[in-house]
């Protein structure tokens, strides 16, 4: 039984890893703030729950176990917020979405009028 | 009654991380969940809307769903990022909706936020502007699945 949880959290720990690095290379590969955001959003809504369920496997229950899950917790109710804030205060600022096909510049702000 | 409330879950929250029982850490603890309580008083002053998710099953199902579609939809955007060819056509659109309650507007708001892909940079009265990471995004949306959803939970 511990051996099955120590793979199982293993595997869990190890997909994290592999999604935190995932959402860095999308940061760097995407054109533009706005699509970067959501690449930003891999390693938040992914991979954060990945890690600390690979955590809360290893670890027995008790009092720190319900830390993490609180941890959980608020790393996915915070998420939506600051991403929309940081999206808001961007078009705020005067930075419009780009459109973008196959990583180029198309041109136009690809927008229909709010 | 609704001070009472919140200072017995702010002081239960705060046990429940400190694990220390000692007179004077629980005095600090006391003391910093009362600072808390003061806070919302004055904020109160500004906004007495209160929006509480009741949590009926309904509502932890929704949950549910929803994780299962940010996994999805991670899957599918782990999927372009590895891509050599990049295959992303972000455009920023209108979203129309159909929920009219400022509570569902603000669940369904961060639902779409939250999904991976799609992302709501504005709230007006009757649509949201989406950005979407692809057009796939927003034609989903505009399908309609996670609204119905909502607007089942009846808030």
């Amino acid at each position: 039984m511990t051996v099955i949880l120590e793979w199982l959290s293993g595997l869990c720990l190890l997909l994290g890893g592999v999604l935190c690095i995932t959402g860095g290379v999308g940061m760097l590969r995407m054109p533009d703030f706005f699509s970067r955001v959501h690449a930003s959003g891999v390693t938040e809504t992914l991979a954060a729950p990945m890690l600390l369920s690979g955590l809360l496997l290893q670890m027995e229950l008790s009092l720190d176990s319900v830390k993490v899950i609180m941890i959980l917790i608020l790393v996915l109710a915070t998420n939506p917020t600051a991403t929309h804030s940081m999206a808001k205060a961007t078009l705020h600022g005067g930075q419009r979405p780009q459109e973008f096909a196959n990583g180029k510049n198309i041109g136009g702000d690809g927008s229909s009028k709010p | 009654m609704r001070y009472i409330r919140s200072s017995l879950i702010v002081a239960a929250v705060w046990l429940l991380l400190s694990g220390h029982y000692t007179a004077l850490i629980l005095s600090f603890g006391a003391v910093s969940s009362l600072i808390v309580i003061w806070f919302m008083w004055r904020m109160d002053r500004v906004d007495e809307q209160l929006g509480v998710l009741p949590m009926r099953p309904r509502v932890l199902y929704y949950l549910l769903w929803l994780m299962w579609q940010v996994v999805l939809s991670n899957i599918d955007l782990v999927r372009r990022i590895w891509d050599p060819t990049l295959p992303i056509r972000p455009t920023w659109q209108r979203l129309d909706i159909k929920v009219t309650s400022s509570l569902a507007k603000t669940l369904y708001a961060n639902s779409i936020t939250l999904t991976p892909g799609t992302l709501t940079t504005d709230v007006r009265e009757d649509h949201f502007m989406v950005h979407s990471l692809s057009p796939d995004g927003i034609e989903d949306l505009r399908k309609g699945g996670m609204e119905e959803q909502i607007q089942r939970l009846g808030i």
